[in-house]
């Protein structure tokens, strides 16, 4: 096949008749996850400034420290969001255009020759297992459901009583979005219903079926969901180490 | 009106270079309208594929500054015409004669798919929720961008291990079919390379009929072959109770 084709367009990285700007929306991509991954980094190590009060950020949630390890109590558990992100199917679109450009832009070439295997080999075949990292995730959304309630009940002489904060509004604001994330997940919503051929035929396939439905729903707004859960998740835990840093004071609106 | 120029690959399977021709501009002309009047005026063998004229046949595929479009449905006055527009054959293809490419690779793809093969004794009625999911596949018009502009095709040359996306849409149509009774994970994953797709979504990007490739057909398939190959849990299930999906 390859040898019969006719060299009518040429090949060759970034090699395209396309007249328009198509590396534009890498820049985004670039910038945005670029920067989160430099900021989680640092955060992860800091070990540091991650309470004030009632909030506790996102990054160091739950808040695990045993007396047997003497690092960052965040890398006991930010493998878990990390590799839910990792493996998502819009975050692996979004990273192997923007990252390994491959492909850089649609109908745009590639650097030649390469070797290419998609997700058929270590360590991309691993994508495979990213409904693993769902389920852990659910887990997460409870956890982090319970500290954004709990940012609403600050410590007083007389023991917690209900107020609200810039910082309780922050961690709501954010688990509403990483909730819309997750819910819009493509492995969620092949589980929920997308795997049943016969709605019909099944047991609780009405159910099944408005489940499905439902996720494919916010699914259609996957893309949108994780960017903004991506840069929530970033400026509440910044609120929270700006605030403990007595950087800045939290405002009490209650 | 002024005129349009327009840069065409005439040339065949050895080779070819782009030639200009001035085409007269008229209100709501497409590319394909351009065509004709250059082989009406200026190149009566120029080779042109098309039928219908109306985004429907899936014949007039090809690049247009580039994009992969139907020559059909790509108006004139959407392109900036202060330079020159290039048609140019499907890159992915080899081409016959200027804009007409031998696209016969993708009826030999299709011959490996089992066709619809309904469960045995089924009753032959179907819920409108199971009809309607599947629908969107059945829009096809097997124009072949998607296949033209899929990286794996393309700049991969992988042609012999992929069966692109054009035929994961059709497996999607038939996988959710609420009658059929075959499983084709184990042809997705081995013979038609489903795992060399990289959900970069650039067939979604051009699909003249709107299907949502990537999301609706090679997502939900990835997600079938993960059920019947990658999860581990599954797997298990699988063992202790015997069967095979
Ligand atoms: S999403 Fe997959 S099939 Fe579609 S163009 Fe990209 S690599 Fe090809
Ligand atoms: S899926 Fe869309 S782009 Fe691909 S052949 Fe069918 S109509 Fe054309
Ligand atoms: S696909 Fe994006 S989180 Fe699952
Ligand atoms: S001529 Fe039929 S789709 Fe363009």
């Amino acid at each position: 096949m390859a040898e019969s084709r006719t060299a009518t367009v040429r090949s060759g990285f970034g090699v395209t008749m396309r007249r328009d700007a198509w590396w534009v929306e890498l820049i985004p991509v670039v910038v945005i996850l670029g920067a989160f991954t430099v900021y989680a980094t640092w955060r992860t190590f800091e070990n540091n400034y991650y309470e004030f009060g009632p909030y506790l950020s996102p990054f160091y949630s739950p808040l695990i420290k045993p007396k047997w390890w003497p690092l960052s109590p965040a890398i006991l558990i930010l493998w878990a969001p990390l590799g839910f992100r990792a493996t998502c199917y819009y975050y692996r679109k979004a990273y192997y255009r923007a990252f390994f450009l491959d492909p850089p832009g649609c109908a745009v070439g590639e650097s030649h020759p390469h070797r290419y295997s998609g997700e058929t080999r270590f360590p991309f075949i691993l994508q495979n297992l990213h409904r693993y990292f769902l389920y852990v995730a659910i887990v997460f959304l409870f956890i982090l459901w319970y500290d954004a309630i709990a940012a609403f009940w600050f410590p007083s002489a007389t023991g917690k009583h209900f107020g609200i904060g810039i910082g309780s509004l922050v961690l709501l604001v954010n688990i509403i979005l990483l909730t819309g994330y997750t819910l819009s997940c493509h492995s969620l919503r092949h589980i929920v219903g997308g795997n049943v051929d016969c709605f019909s035929c099944v047991v609780a396939g009405g159910p099944r079926h408005g489940a499905w439905r439902g996720v494919s729903f916010l699914n259609e707004r996957h893309m949108l969901f994780a960017w903004l859960s991506l840069i929530s998740v970033g400026l509440a835990d910044l609120y929270v180490r700006l605030v403990a840093s007595g950087a800045i004071a939290d405002l009490r609106l209650l | 009106m002024p005129d349009a120029t327009f840069k065409i690959f005439r040339g065949d399977r050895d080779g070819g270079e782009l030639y200009e021709y001035k085409v007269p501009i008229a209100p709501g002309m497409v590319v394909l309208d351009a065509l004709h009047y250059i082989q009406a005026h200026d190149a009566p063998d120029l080779a042109v594929r098309w039928n219908c004229k109306a985004g429907k046949c899936g014949s007039c595929s090809a690049e247009v500054n580039g994009r992969p479009r139907l020559t059909c449905k790509t108006r004139l006055d959407a392109l900036p015409l202060d330079q020159p527009i290039t048609v140019q054959p499907m890159k992915s293809f080899p081409v016959l004669k200027d804009l007409v490419t031998d696209v016969s690779w993708n009826y030999r793809v299709n011959k490996k798919i089992p066709p619809f093969t309904p469960r045995p004794n089924v009753e032959w009625k179907m819920d409108q929720r199971e009809v309607d999911r599947v629908q969107e596949f059945r829009k096809c018009i097997e124009c072949f961008l998607c296949q033209n502009v899929c990286h794996v095709l393309r700049d991969h040359e992988k042609q012999e291990q992929f069966g692109g996306p054009r035929f994961f849409v059709r497996i999607a149509g038939l996988e959710m079919h609420p009658l059929d009774g075959l499983s084709r994970t184990e042809l997705l994953k081995e013979e038609l390379g489903i795992g060399l797709c990289n959900i970069t979504k650039c067939c979604t990007e051009v699909c003249p009929e709107d299907i949502h490739i990537t999301d609706n057909a090679i997502i939900p398939l990835k997600e079938r072959v993960v059920d019947d190959f990658y999860d581990p849990v599954r797997w298990f299930l699988r063992k202790l109770s015997g069967k095979k999906h």
